[in-house]
């Protein structure tokens, strides 16, 4: 594609000094969003993909900290920005929403005043413009009665209505990216279906970029474009999605699909991965997967595990998988 | 197959009212949460019986009943014929206690931190004052840990070892029954997998039967032999497994089903399903899933549907056939 990605982010490295050494999060990550498409991000607890959404949008802890590489927006560089120019496109030009919506709330605003101080903050309009394009975003998110509802707290709202507001924020400055860090996942199963319907037609009609940071694979293969793997803070596979699902190149992304009950599996066992996702502090020496990789080999223990850019872009792999080779169930 | 669980009109009401004195001032009735509706069902010996349901809909608080830390409000669950809330028979109680164990969602919540493993496992057996030597150890390597983490605290394993350590002290007193609260939610998917395993596995050497309490119905899918869906505290269907997936009966059955994410269906386009679960302590009159009914009519809205036998299913709905 000649066209600038919306958000590219090259070789990020996100370390935190602890008394014990330094850890590395994210690890020479590298990926591209175009406008209007979805780049799902999964992983398992621990593999650093919130922590790499929270770096492009500038919300590090300190002490973690961006150690190298960089986040283009739009082809501007945001990685060094910091106070005031960072909080002017947080907000404008890139959206983020969390997890809980109860907790990205500030319980004692109404929720209109929440939608109205971020677009006063970011757009130049009038205090009835801007109640006006309030009213306006809760209708899109699809809040019935949007007019009345405006004046109500957080807490008058059920979950799935809460998680809409908290969308109806982020896209309320008209951002060029939105970050959704496990959107669904406080959801049940009905409000959940319904909140992936309304991200991929916002994303569809309004040309936003989306990170959907996720790790439920259902949500993933019906939402997203292109896929992102992550493992102990590297990318371990990149495509689209489709392609990564059914054709796994990487043995981790192939034993998390083959551990997930599917229900063409019946009642068969589940292929089972070996361990646990390793400590940051506890990295094992070369490939991070190999201890629990039932391909690995002399090469993926003595050295680390290549970037993407060595396997034609797709798996993070000294030996990818072929098409025909199976993890065994 | 005789039923070594049954329910019967399982109710249970809870006082969700403000202090007595705000409800004098503000001028408020009473607030009656119904988390459970009359619901009955039976579980057969070394089965796995499911229930599934979204938030709300008292899958929990049956669990909790079924093991005696909630009473209830009317209704029985009787266990090998004995009813832990009215039987007077101590002796009688005893023996179901050491029958019926329970596995919770949460392993980080649910050990207690100042405790060796070995404490923790050996509790349930300890506290009835029986011998326990080499119990821990024994019940560790049977949970796929090693007999030297016997000595070691909580915060030394990983989520899913501590599954493993929860399985192994619900197992302490050999029980026939234990009841799983959404016993892999809070685990990876790798690791969900390993402890789905091993209770398979622990269900065949043992003859274990299974509450298996899930909101993913791909887990319960792959677990459950007969499976119960509720919505707002009633049971609104139950068939074997098979038969429920490839023939819901229920709408709500239906929804479910087609609401949950699929790995296969990629880019798919459905169309939501319409609002969400009513207030519990309001329910809409009649079926309280008609609001959100494609298919409901004046009958819906005004009678509640009765259990009715569609073949192996059992379905509450007017218009299911």
């Amino acid at each position: 594609m000649t066209q600038t990605p919306v958000l590219s982010v090259r070789n990020l490295v996100v370390e935190i000094p602890t008394r014990h050494g330094v850890l590395r999060p994210v690890d020479h990550v590298s990926y591209d969003i175009h406008a209007g498409e979805i780049l799902g991000v999964v992983g398992e607890s621990g593999a650093g993909k919130s922590m790499a959404g929270n770096a492009v949008i500038g919300l590090l802890d300190r002490p973690a900290r961006i150690a190298s590489g960089e986040i283009l927006l739009s082809g501007q560089p945001i990685h060094a920005l910091k106070g005031d120019t960072i909080r002017r496109l947080r907000g404008k030009k890139m959206g983020m929403i969390f997890q809980d919506p109860l907790t990205s709330l500030n319980p004692l605003l109404t929720v209109g005043d929440q939608l109205t101080e971020t677009i006063l903050e970011h757009l130049r309009v009038g205090q009835t413009e801007a109640r006006k394009r309030a009213i306006a975003a809760l209708e899109e998110v699809g809040i019935p009665a949007a007019a009345q509802r405006i004046s109500s707290y957080p807490h008058e709202f059920s979950g799935g209505m809460r998680q809409r507001v908290v969308i109806a924020l982020a896209l309320c400055a008209e951002p060029d990216l939105v970050i959704a860090d496990e959107p669904t996942t406080a959801l049940d199963v009905s409000v959940q279906a319904q909140i992936v319907a309304l991200l991929k037609r916002l994303c569809r009609d309004r040309g936003v970029a989306v990170m959907l940071v996720t790790h439920d694979m259902g949500v993933i293969a019906e939402a997203a474009d292109r896929v992102a793997v992550m493992y102990a803070g590297r990318l371990a596979e990149l495509g689209p999605v489709r392609e990564v699902l059914t054709n796994a190149r990487h043995p981790y992304t192939a034993g998390l699909m083959a551990s997930t009950p599917l229900a063409s599996q019946g009642r068969k066992r589940l292929r089972q991965i070996p361990g646990s996702m390793p400590r940051l502090g506890a990295l094992p020496s070369g490939c991070a997967f190999h201890p629990r990789c039932e391909f690995a080999q002399e090469q993926c223990r003595n050295e680390p595990g290549p970037t993407l850019d060595r396997c034609d872009g797709r798996a993070a792999c000294w030996f990818p998988l072929t098409t025909d080779q199976k993890v065994s169930a | 197959m005789s039923a070594l669980i049954s329910v019967r009109d399982l109710t249970r009401v809870f006082d969700v009212s403000k202090p007595w004195l705000n409800r004098v001032i503000e001028r408020r009735p009473k607030a009656l949460l119904t988390a459970v509706s009359e619901v009955s069902f039976d579980v057969p010996e070394n089965s796995v019986y499911a229930l599934v349901g979204e938030s709300g809909s008292g899958k929990s608080t049956i669990g909790k009943i079924m093991v005696g830390l909630v009473p209830p409000s009317n209704g029985s669950v009787k266990i090998e014929g004995v009813d832990l809330a009215t039987e007077t028979d101590q002796s009688k109680i005893e023996a179901v206690r050491d029958d019926i164990q329970m596995i919770f969602q949460d392993p980080f919540a649910s050990l207690n931190p100042r405790w060796r493993v070995r404490d923790i496992i050996e509790e349930p057996v300890s506290a009835k004052g029986r011998r326990t030597s080499g119990l821990a150890e024994k019940l560790l390597e049977q949970v796929g840990l090693s007999a030297a983490d016997a000595g070691k605290y909580p915060h030394e394993f990983s989520g899913g070892q501590r599954q493993r350590i929860c399985i192994a002290r619900a197992l302490a007193s050999e029980p026939r029954i234990i009841v799983c609260d959404e016993p892999t939610s809070a685990l990876d998917v790798s690791v969900q997998s390993q402890v789905l395993n091993l209770m398979s596995d622990l269900r065949e050497e043992l003859g274990l039967t299974y509450l298996f309490i899930s909101h993913d119905l791909t887990v319960v899918q792959h677990m459950a032999d007969v499976i119960g869906v509720l919505y707002l505290g009633r049971l609104v269907e139950e068939a074997p497994r098979d038969r429920l997936f490839n023939e819901p009966k229920h709408p709500y059955t239906q929804m479910l089903f087609d609401a949950a994410p699929r790995m296969d269906a990629f880019g798919r386009e459905i169309d939501p399903p319409k609002g969400e679960i009513p207030d519990a302590i309001n329910p809409p009159p009649g079926c309280a899933f008609h609001p959100r009914c494609p298919l409901a009519t004046d009958r819906c809205r005004t009678e509640n549907p009765e259990m009715r036998n569609i073949g192996t299913t059992r379905v509450a709905c007017h218009h299911a056939q």
